[in-house]
């Protein structure tokens, strides 16, 4: 399946809904600078690494997922938390990209520059989410057996 | 005031990147983003700021447990939902647990 990116479907989400986001991504920001205070840097690192997007957007697939199935008069039981498994799924690959963005910002920050470092590292993090991503996707469908291939929404 | 910004820098950087993650398909490739370094450039960007490289670079190298603890925890999500039938919220709160015994569990044991 081809990756796209359709804005209308940031339309299906609340005010609200961004709002908890927003508050939430603040609050562990504030509190890994505030840990880092308190019991030094090596402990206040751990929380940059803190699952701060994914709680909220599982919920969010799952309700819309839910949404979705009911205005078409389907099935609701199983698809929404599907969906959040599959989402799930895609954070654990990410999460190796995350491990390595860590790796270079940890090795290259004292020879380079702040902004260069976290751009190189950023860059290098998304190179390599969408590299695992699209490997596991490749040795997925030359592994599993054609009948039972299943489109992924 | 330095908390404030640091509160706006964070909340605005993370709500960003889900808004990218959440018009992205498919699920599995949306899902990426929610591994993304949004906490981390916040928070870096503005250590470098205040208390320089090497103070960072220190938090950067414990990030890389956190962000191993982070795979475990999705993958423990995945199993509460499709094994215990847990919905997507409940499983995705249960499992912060993991992540933080696993984090603190590293940090007590090999990092301090």
């Amino acid at each position: 399946m081809r990756i796209q990116f359709n804005l209308s479907s940031l339309r299906q989400t609340k005010w609200s809904e961004y709002a908890v986001r927003f508050i939430f991504g603040g609050a562990i920001t504030v509190a890994a600078g505030l840990l880092a205070k308190r019991f030094g840097p090596i402990f206040g690192g751990l929380f940059l690494a803190f699952p701060a997007i994914f709680p909220a957007t599982a919920t969010l697939v799952e309700k819309h997922e839910k949404e979705k199935r009911q205005k078409a008069e389907l099935s609701t039981s199983l698809r929404g938390r599907q969906a959040a498994a599959v989402e799930a799924r895609g954070t654990v690959l990410g999460s190796f990209a995350l491990a390595a963005f860590a790796w270079m910002v940890w090795k290259i920050l004292p020879n380079l520059n702040g902004p260069w470092t976290l751009a190189a590292a950023l860059s290098g993090w998304f190179a390599l989410s969408v590299a695992i991503w699209s490997f596991r996707k490749r040795l997925r469908f030359t592994t599993r057996p054609r009948q039972s291939r299943r489109p992924e929404q | 005031m330095q908390l404030m910004f640091r509160f706006l820098v964070g909340g605005l950087v993370v709500s960003l990147f889900a808004a990218l993650g959440g018009a992205l398909k498919p699920k599995s490739f949306a899902g990426l983003f929610g591994a993304s370094p949004s906490v981390a450039l916040a928070t870096l960007g503005l250590t470098i700021a205040s208390n320089g490289k090497l103070y960072a670079s220190q938090e950067a190298h414990s990030m890389i447990v956190g962000a191993i603890a982070l795979g475990l925890y999705s993958a423990v999500v995945i199993q509460l939902i499709m094994k215990h039938k847990l919905h997507a919220g409940r499983a995705a709160s249960a499992a912060l647990s993991i992540w933080i015994i696993c984090a603190l569990g590293a940090w007590l044991l090999v990092l301090r």
